[in-house]
């Protein structure tokens, strides 16, 4: 597939998502506002952990800070984009001093700090009540019109959010920056010996990826109206938006797009179907995922596939 | 005197922190996978004493071993058939798949056996020393969680798996070569770290009630004890449990309860940056 390919299918994706409201009702465009919202996610994910390699755990994080800078502001009369502008400066200035502190770690200790990011936040948000409103959450002022009004405006947002942070992910990809990440990926030691500036190159990528997630959190909550800290710092969530990425193909432009786009629609399927073991099923899929798709959707070899499945277990599958 | 309860309390509660995190910490040292699956063996063990004792009237301390056997089989099998194939690849790769799999056992443990928290009751009292009131099956719980923890040092340190389960830990490669099957040692690695969790569930239930919602928070105390003791050793998961357990009882009490876990979590990131290895320093060979 040839980059203008790529632009064309993602081109044509965003068609699709923001014209269900034509062509489809309310609960089809719930689904669109939402793939569209967790692709910038999983877009934004992917620079630190697909780009550079780094196992974030940090994305509820951001989040939800997000979603509090945003709730707050517009609790205190801010108008909603700049309150969205806002949180976003905000949460992306307070990435690049956490990544400063926690990029320095590798490997496990990255994951256990950056998921470590999420706790502090979720427990610093519910225990000071008298800003945030504690465990009992926050009310945002309700978005003005009915709901078709409403569900229009923040599909577009959404979707607009999502093109913004693919249209980065292209110019990363290409130019100084996405080089010198896939150098740190694939050995951080040589990288760091032919003169790239490690440090600042994955402060950059971590900044990167906390930037919109601060966007989404700040537009999810005036999309709800109202939000609390476990729903915004949701455990899941955090972990939810790296499976997602690696089920497309991490590191990629569109594995992003469609992992995001694949998993959302099977778990709505779950969901629907099996509602006592929707958490199951998705375990399940994420298990074979890891087994059976290392490489993600995009990479799928067939043959490889059979070669894998029939594997002895206790003697290691993967090639070493 | 208050404080000398409230650090009663603490040890007490450091002593199952320890046990809780121990299984935890092996395994991430030795086959350095984070297991997430951690909380819902603990959650696994803790029904299945429970139930032993409700149902079938056993004791706690007879279910024990019963518990911590099935556990062990649990963890054994999971690692050799599933865990193995991808135990090479990168943290997140292990990471993804050990969620997967907790997603698929708290799923069960839900449905099965619902979210209402249980605890076995014993009832055998309280004892006062020096103003300190403690009851007894508390001190029972503690003192059986340093039982354990015990055990599987001086597993590690003087019997043969143990010392193949080091020798894997220091170098697989150079183990492989001196006929480890490393694979084996893995599995029976990762089945020691679902027995303990198992057993520490087991524990609890006799001393705190216990829901499957709190899989998550017995994680998230794995980790932090796991930081701040150092990791991969048993000696460091003992530091680690009882510094947690003191510091949770004290701080709950100057800034309130709701403050206790902020503060443990808090402490864990300022040495996972100031100090990686951990309190402890030591990287965990036994």
């Amino acid at each position: 597939m040839s980059d203008t390919q790529r632009y064309v299918a993602f081109a044509l994706w965003v068609f699709a998502l923001a014209s269900t409201p034509l062509w489809a009702e309310n609960y089809t465009v719930r689904m669109a506002i939402l793939i569209a919202m967790f692709t910038a996610l999983t877009l934004s994910w992917n620079f630190i952990g697909g780009l550079t390699g780094y196992p974030s755990l940090a994305t509820a994080a951001f989040f939800g800070l997000g979603s509090y800078v945003g709730a707050l502001l517009q609790g205190a009369g801010a108008p909603m984009l700049v309150a969205w502008i806002a949180a976003t400066v905000f949460v992306g200035v307070l990435a690049a001093v956490f990544g400063v502190i926690i990029l320095r770690l590798r490997g496990h200790y990255f994951a256990i700090g950056s998921f470590g990011l999420v706790e502090v936040l979720r427990l610093v948000i519910s225990s000071w009540g008298s800003l945030t409103g504690g465990g009992d959450g926050l009310n945002v002022p309700l978005v003005q019109g009915g709901p078709n009004a409403v569900a229009q405006t923040f599909l577009a947002v959404m979707v607009v959010i999502m093109v913004i942070v693919f249209v980065v992910t292209v110019l990363v990809d290409r130019g100084r920056l996405g080089f010198g990440l896939r150098c740190i990926q694939q050995n951080e030691d040589a990288a760091d010996m032919v003169g790239v500036d490690t440090t600042r190159f994955k402060v950059y990528a971590f900044t990167l990826s906390a930037l919109f997630c601060g966007t989404v959190g700040a537009a999810y909550a005036s999309w709800t109206g109202y939000i609390d800290p476990t729903d915004s710092f949701s455990i899941l969530m955090t972990i939810k938006v790296p499976v997602m990425c690696l089920l497309g193909g991490a590191g990629t432009l569109l594995g992003p797009v469609v992992g995001t786009a694949t998993f959302m629609i099977l778990e709505e399927i779950v969901w629907a179907n099996f509602l006592d073991y929707n958490r199951a099923i998705l375990g399940a899929f994420t298990v074979a995922l890891i087994l059976f798709l290392p490489g993600g959707l995009l990479r799928i070899d067939y043959r490889n596939l059979v070669t894998r499945f029939a594997a002895r277990p206790g003697r290691s599958g993967a090639p070493a | 005197m208050q404080y000398l309860q409230l650090l009663a309390n603490g040890i007490v509660l450091g002593a199952l922190y320890a046990c809780l995190a121990v299984g935890f910490s092996l395994v991430w040292g030795v086959l350095n996978v984070i297991n997430l699956l951690h909380g819902s063996f603990i959650i696994l063990g803790g029904y299945l004493a429970f139930f032993a004792w409700h149902n079938f009237g056993i004791h706690p301390l007879l279910a024990l071993p019963g518990v911590a056997l099935i556990l062990y089989g649990i963890g054994y099998v999971t690692q050799l058939m599933i865990i193995n194939r991808v135990v090479k690849e990168p943290v997140l790769v292990t990471l993804t798949l050990t969620f997967g799999l907790d997603l698929i056992l708290y799923n069960f443990m839900t449905v099965y056996y619902t979210a209402t928290p249980r605890r076995v009751t014993l009832d055998l009292g309280h004892i006062e020393l020096a103003g300190v009131f403690m009851p007894v099956d508390r001190l029972f719980g503690m003192l059986l969680a340093l039982l354990l923890t015990g055990m599987l040092y001086l597993l590690l340190r003087t019997s043969r798996t143990g010392r193949a389960i080091v020798a894997v830990r220091m170098d697989n490669a150079a183990a492989a070569l001196m006929g480890i099957q490393v694979e084996r040692i893995y599995a029976i690695t990762f089945g020691i770290g679902a027995l303990m969790a198992g057993a520490a569930g087991a524990i609890f239930s006799m001393v705190f009630p216990i829901t499957t919602n709190l899989a998550g928070d017995f994680l998230g105390k794995a980790f932090v004890v796991c930081v701040i003791g150092g990791l991969g050793s048993v000696p460091g998961a003992l530091v680690g449990g009882l510094a947690l357990g003191v510091i949770e009882s004290f701080a709950g009490q100057l800034f309130g309860p709701q403050h206790a876990l902020t503060v443990g979590f808090l402490l864990m990131m300022i040495l996972l940056i100031v100090k990686p290895t951990g309190l402890t320093g030591i990287k965990g060979y036994e």
